[in-house]
């Protein structure tokens, strides 16, 4: 059995899965990194993912339209962002508890909406897998990485575009700002307040895209409770990647495979449990947490409230 | 008196109910949700009191819901007031189940009360071995607590599930093709006696008493002292002599210990047997959530959670009647609970606000006295 892990075909298909997978951390995650960078932890990721994925599935649905389902997905995310920034920004409210209450609300009405305007489990037809010319055909990788649909490339590329954004552009100076050292941010006359409502809801967005990335290009139905928790390892893993883009996606690939691995053995049925197969993943998580959290200090402001003196 | 006057006045019986105004203001909005699901709000609330506390069954059960989320609710009170946001309640739970299960499947000639006790206490430690992971975690290797308890909670469900269709499996259900995940069903002596012909069993009042524990707890022991000085100002603290990472390490496991403890009385006095559906919601009803939710209720108040606690158990037993009245998705409660959060949360800045105001006023009629006893002093001098 043990050998036949080290098959190409096997590894091969463990590591087209794995990259697959990471799609949903990758954008709720990278979201979550603009927040926190700005001050905010939003804790909320799995209700705006879970509203955001049940936007997309029923416009596209409804609609035939794959691409509006994702604009549904993107309004809805940047809608609870929006709710999020005015209680964290303005009325000041705990950042972790309120978030908790955003999952509540986002599991709830997610479900409501399911039932009220579904009722039942249907499916949909997801983005296809692409076929790339040349680049498809090359043997092994392209099995790996050149037959995935849009949406995992565009998870991919935003990582490079979330690195450029927060490093070289002025904006992404303001939200560093904002998070660090508010106070001296607010003296060289940069709004607080909008960086943060910018951020919080480019996070929500990016939450509702993540949520659209699973209902119709991954697993192409909505149930309720889809990501079971999927949206708290995205936090988890902008801990792990230190805040930054690149970290980010590293965690998201190396906990995207463990879980490629543990599904493999499953269906493998290897002797190995398969409830201690699922547990992997965050077992490592939490393993790697205590390793990676030594090294990156978070910034400074992050879950501080601001408040101008006036 | 004067003092007794001023501890109670006015603007501390605002504070008070500040929450539930929040409540009330969340309950606005779920009107305007009601309406656009086609139910007439007014009805719809009634209909969920109704079910909630209509009858002497209903205000039992109700009870018996409030039972789970009132023990996780003091755990929650102890870890917030240090500053440790512990939502690692649904594993804690489940852990504390298990001991407590293996204590009633295993010890089976000892006496009833006997098992139970035993029973009780290994619920209170399975809940606090888990609670202490992320509370030492925290403390010495600044894991973040909310991810640490996340994951936490993830792998509790999946030993639950292993050793539930493994090595705890109901013996009768090993024979059998459907293997339905249950443990066998607990001797009946050992099931928590109930209090009056419903199912309101022996819990409801342990978890008063342990409030009232708590209380004392938290307000009146060096121990309580110690875990709000580090909750209120970490820095302050350790400049005071006060051991920040222990006071954190314990302030987690009594959380977890608490929702331990609700987990082996969910078994003990409800279900006599653990049986998983493969989530955690599926034991625990996610009372680790809405304990959470309770607590913060009643203002992380150990007193405060009781009726906390009862109000949001009137909530879930209402759910099943709204959904079986009006049509109106249990899922509506869920969302609702939501808002409840985010508004009562939200509200905290009003009373903030007011005891900034306070302060301003306390230093201005200080400053005026300061003022009123120097000048004499700076005239008289030539």
């Amino acid at each position: 059995m043990i050998e036949d892990l080290f098959s190409t075909t096997v590894l091969v298909g463990i590591l087209a899965s794995g990259i697959r997978l990471a799609t949903p951390y990758l954008y709720a995650a990278i979201g979550e990194t603009f927040g926190q960078r700005s001050g905010v932890l939003n804790l909320g990721v799995d209700g705006q993912m879970l509203l955001g994925a049940f936007a997309a599935f029923y416009v596209a649905l409804t609609y035939q339209n794959l691409w509006l389902g994702i604009l549904a997905a993107i309004i809805v995310g940047g809608l609870m962002g929006l709710a999020m920034a005015y209680v964290t920004v303005n009325l000041q409210a705990q950042q972790g508890i309120s978030g908790i209450g955003f999952y509540l609300f986002g599991l709830g009405m997610s479900d409501l909406l399911f039932q009220k305007l579904l009722g039942t489990v249907e499916t949909v037809r997801g983005f296809p897998s692409l076929y790339i010319p040349f680049l498809s055909d090359i043997p092994f990788l392209g099995d790996i990485f050149f037959r995935q649909n849009i949406l995992v490339y565009l998870a991919y590329l935003l990582v490079p575009l979330a690195w450029f954004v927060m490093n070289k552009t002025t904006l992404g100076l303001k939200i560093r700002a904002v998070g660090e050292n508010p106070e001296a941010a607010d003296s060289l006359g940069v709004s607080v307040a909008r960086v943060r409502y910018f951020s919080i809801i480019l996070g929500g967005m990016l939450s509702g895209v993540a949520g659209a990335s699973m209902s119709i290009a991954l697993l192409n139905v909505f149930q309720q409770n889809m990501t079971s928790g999927l949206g708290f390892i995205a936090v988890a893993l902008v801990y792990f990647g230190g805040w930054r883009p690149g970290g980010v996606l590293l965690g998201a690939l190396l906990f995207s495979m463990v879980n490629a691995l543990q599904l493999w053995i499953q269906v493998k049925g290897i002797q190995i449990p398969s409830d201690f197969a699922v547990m992997m993943p965050y077992v490592l998580t939490i393993l790697v947490l205590v390793l990676a959290v030594q090294r990156v200090r978070p910034p400074s402001a992050l879950t501080k409230p601001f408040e101008r003196e006036s | 008196m004067k003092q007794f006057l001023s501890k109670f006045s006015v603007s501390s019986f605002f504070d008070a109910i500040l929450p539930v105004f929040a409540a009330l203001a969340a309950f606005g909005l779920g009107a305007f949700m009601l309406l656009a699901l086609g139910a007439n709000p007014i009805t719809a609330y009634a209909a969920l009191i109704e079910g909630a506390l209509g009858s002497w069954n209903a205000v039992a059960e109700t009870t018996v819901k409030a039972v789970p989320l009132l023990l996780v609710g003091l755990g929650i009170c102890i870890a917030f007031r240090a500053n440790v946001i512990n939502i690692g309640g649904e594993g804690q739970m489940i852990i504390g189940a298990i001991f407590a299960t293996l204590i009633g499947l295993n010890f089976t000639d000892l006496p009833g009360w006997l098992v139970i006790v035993l029973a009780m206490i290994a619920g209170f430690l399975g809940g606090a071995l888990w609670g202490a992971i992320p509370g030492y975690l925290k403390a010495y290797f600044s894991v973040n607590e909310i991810l640490s308890t996340v994951m936490l909670n993830a792998i509790a469900v999946q030993l639950m599930n292993y050793l539930l269709r493994g090595p705890m499996i109901d013996p009768a259900q090993a024979e059998l093709a459907s293997k339905i995940p249950q443990t066998a069903r607990l001797d009946p002596l050992f099931h928590l006696p109930r209090l009056i012909p419903t199912r309101l069993h022996l819990g409801a009042l342990i978890a008063v008493l342990l409030a009232i524990a708590v209380y004392f707890l938290l307000f009146h022991t060096t121990l309580g002292y110690r875990i709000r000085a580090v909750g209120y100002n970490p820095d302050a603290s350790r400049y005071g002599g006060i051991r920040v990472r222990k006071q954190i390490v314990i302030a987690m496991l009594l959380s977890g210990a608490f929702a331990g403890l609700a987990g082996a009385i969910q078994v003990y006095g409800l279900n006599y047997r653990m049986i998983t559906d493969g989530s955690a919601s599926g034991f625990t009803g996610s009372a680790g959530f809405n304990g959470i939710v309770a607590a913060l209720f009643g203002q992380l108040h150990p007193l405060g959670t009781i009726p906390a606690s009862f109000v949001f158990g009137a909530m879930l037993v209402g759910a099943n009647s709204l959904q079986r009245a009006m049509q109106v998705p249990s899922a509506f409660i869920t969302a609702l609970n939501g808002l409840v959060v985010v508004f009562v949360v939200s509200s905290e800045i009003w009373r903030r606000r007011r005891q900034h105001r306070r302060r301003l006023t306390a230093r201005i009629v200080e400053d005026e006295l300061v003022e009123a006893t120097i000048k004499p002093e700076t005239e008289a001098q030539p």
